[in-house]
């Protein structure tokens, strides 16, 4: 999801992939439900991205299919109102939209995107936050999965109740863990002039 | 609770994205001015790991696992306005890069779990931090804090969705109010835990560094965030619940029907949000609101009771 793509929609501008995307979701969501023919348009448009972008279609199908227990439990919340939407329209509607988006995450990278903030003059202060988070988000979830091994090969498993403990002492852990290592990010961070 | 685009119309979205975008700039502009340079890294670590947290699972019963939220749970490790730049931070990367949660329903989102979670988390933390002192006041003050934003996010939630026409308001709030009222007992019980984890090896990162910011300023800008948040929420709840201009028969007749038209989604003790024996249902639902924060309360004095069993004293250390 995050490496970066190899297909030449990567190389478009990022700023008009994202005005691109927000376009399609706005239409998307203003359509109206009593002209489903516009859906078809929509899917369209989005096919074109796909096949000039040669983005791979399975790649997306497997992250509609990952994601669509969302779509569905909402869609069925809206079912069970009588006055609600038509549950139908609902779950194609978002379903195109999470297509739309899993297509931009495919086709630009988190750098790109922070380039599009940044042009967009967000504070550089959530601009900061927003890099360093990418950058050390996986390094947190490796550090997360060692701390569970570790405990495992450490410990007998008793049960529910131990379970929770176990828990949440690798949550726990972890904050500490982060902080030590925000600590250390920051003095590294000053050695190489970094001014707030 | 993460909203998919199509779910809200665009009168909502534009709402929520504009209370949104006021509410995070606020929260920037306060850690801008009143977080020490050396705890800016610590804003990118703190989201890696609400993220990575929220991927950890807790067993419950059938198969089925819960995670941390980590609304409340942020707000009383880091204070209000770093964990609103926190928790918006999680969700903007979980909307672009992981498709969790809609690009225009951001605003929602971030609306619902980066400010009301956050705030409301808080302000119950600190208040019922101040009722029950010590590290046994802190763990049931977080647990509780966890369940009652947990809620107050999910009626928000419903309130987004019954405003843009998706979800009808009898059955948006019953359902959402409801699966989060169990959801947020997890939630409070694992805050709760994570909590005495962090306590155990490092009680210092629990206190807020108090080094260098003016007392008063901080207030001033709570409450003008808290009211930001409130005001929102009651934009989204009030068309519904309002006593208002000729609301209140309007609001009966409208739970009247309800009553009828959609059956229990849960055996509620309290279906629908009435007791039997109160004429109001405004006022029914106030007691039934209140009736179950009084129960968590005392469940989560309890939980705290039974987590730790040293007397009150927060220095212990560390393995």
């Amino acid at each position: 999801m995050t490496k970066p793509a190899k297909n030449p929609a990567a190389r478009w501008p990022a700023a008009v992939k994202v005005a691109g995307a927000i376009g399609l979701v706005l239409a998307i969501t203003l359509t109206p439900a009593p002209r489903p023919a516009w859906f078809g348009v929509e899917a369209a448009v989005l096919c074109l991205v796909l096949i000039a972008g040669r983005v791979s279609p399975v790649v997306v199908l497997r992250r509609l299919a990952w994601l669509s227990p969302f779509v569905a439990g909402a869609a069925l919340a809206a079912a069970w109102s009588p006055h609600g939407t038509d549950w139908r329209i609902l779950a194609l509607r978002s379903g195109l939209c999470l297509a739309t988006v899993i297509i931009l995450a495919r086709t630009t990278t988190f750098g790109d995107l922070l380039g599009v903030l940044r042009q967009a003059r967000v504070p550089a202060l959530l601009i900061t936050t927003l890099a360093l988070m990418h950058r050390y988000l996986f390094v947190l979830r490796d550090e997360s999965g060692r701390m569970g091994r570790a405990r495992s090969a450490r410990t007998f498993t008793r049960g529910r109740r131990f379970a929770w403990l176990a828990a949440a002492s690798v949550v726990g852990q972890l904050f500490v863990r982060a902080s030590a290592r925000a600590e250390r990010i920051y003095d590294a961070m000053c050695a190489r002039g970094w001014t707030s | 609770m993460h909203i998919p685009d199509g779910f809200l119309d665009a009168k909502t979205a534009l709402v929520t994205t504009g209370l949104a975008v006021t509410g995070l700039g606020f929260a920037l502009r306060q850690v801008r001015r009143e977080l020490p340079p050396r705890r800016v890294p610590l804003l990118g670590l703190s989201a890696a790991f609400l993220f990575v947290a929220q991927m950890v699972n807790f067993p419950v019963a059938g198969g089925t696992s819960g995670h941390l939220l980590g609304g409340a749970l942020v707000a009383a490790l880091l204070g209000p306005a770093a964990a609103i730049v926190v928790v918006a931070t999680v969700l903007i990367v979980q909307c672009f890069l992981f498709a969790d949660g809609g690009l225009l329903a951001l605003g929602a989102n971030v609306f619902n779990m980066g400010l009301v979670a956050t705030l409301s988390g808080y302000a119950i933390y600190r208040l019922a931090f101040r009722l029950l002192p010590g590290t046994r006041g802190r763990v049931a003050a977080i647990a509780f804090a966890g369940w009652c934003s947990t809620v107050l996010a999910a009626i928000s939630c419903a309130g987004q969705l019954a405003w843009s026409g998706t979800v009808a308001w009898h059955v948006a709030l019953p359902a959402m109010a409801g699966v989060h009222m169990l959801i947020g007992l997890g939630e409070g019980a694992i805050s709760a835990l994570v909590l005495v984890a962090i306590a155990r090896t490092r009680p210092d990162l629990l206190e807020p560094a108090p080094a260098d910011q003016p007392p008063p300023d901080r207030l001033r800008g709570f409450v003008l965030l808290g009211l930001l948040a409130s005001v929102g929420v009651a934009v989204f709840v009030a068309p519904f619940a309002c006593p208002w201009p000729d609301g209140l028969d309007a609001v009966a007749a409208h739970l009247g029907f309800a009553g009828q038209a959609a059956a229990p989604i849960l055996p509620a003790p309290a279906p629908d949000y009435q007791m039997p024996g109160l004429g109001s249902p405004l006022f029914a639902t106030a007691a039934v609101g209140v009736g179950g924060m009084l129960v968590v309360f005392a469940l989560a004095i309890l939980f705290s009771r039974l987590l730790v069993r040293e007397p009150p004293t927060p220095k212990s250390p560390g393995p």
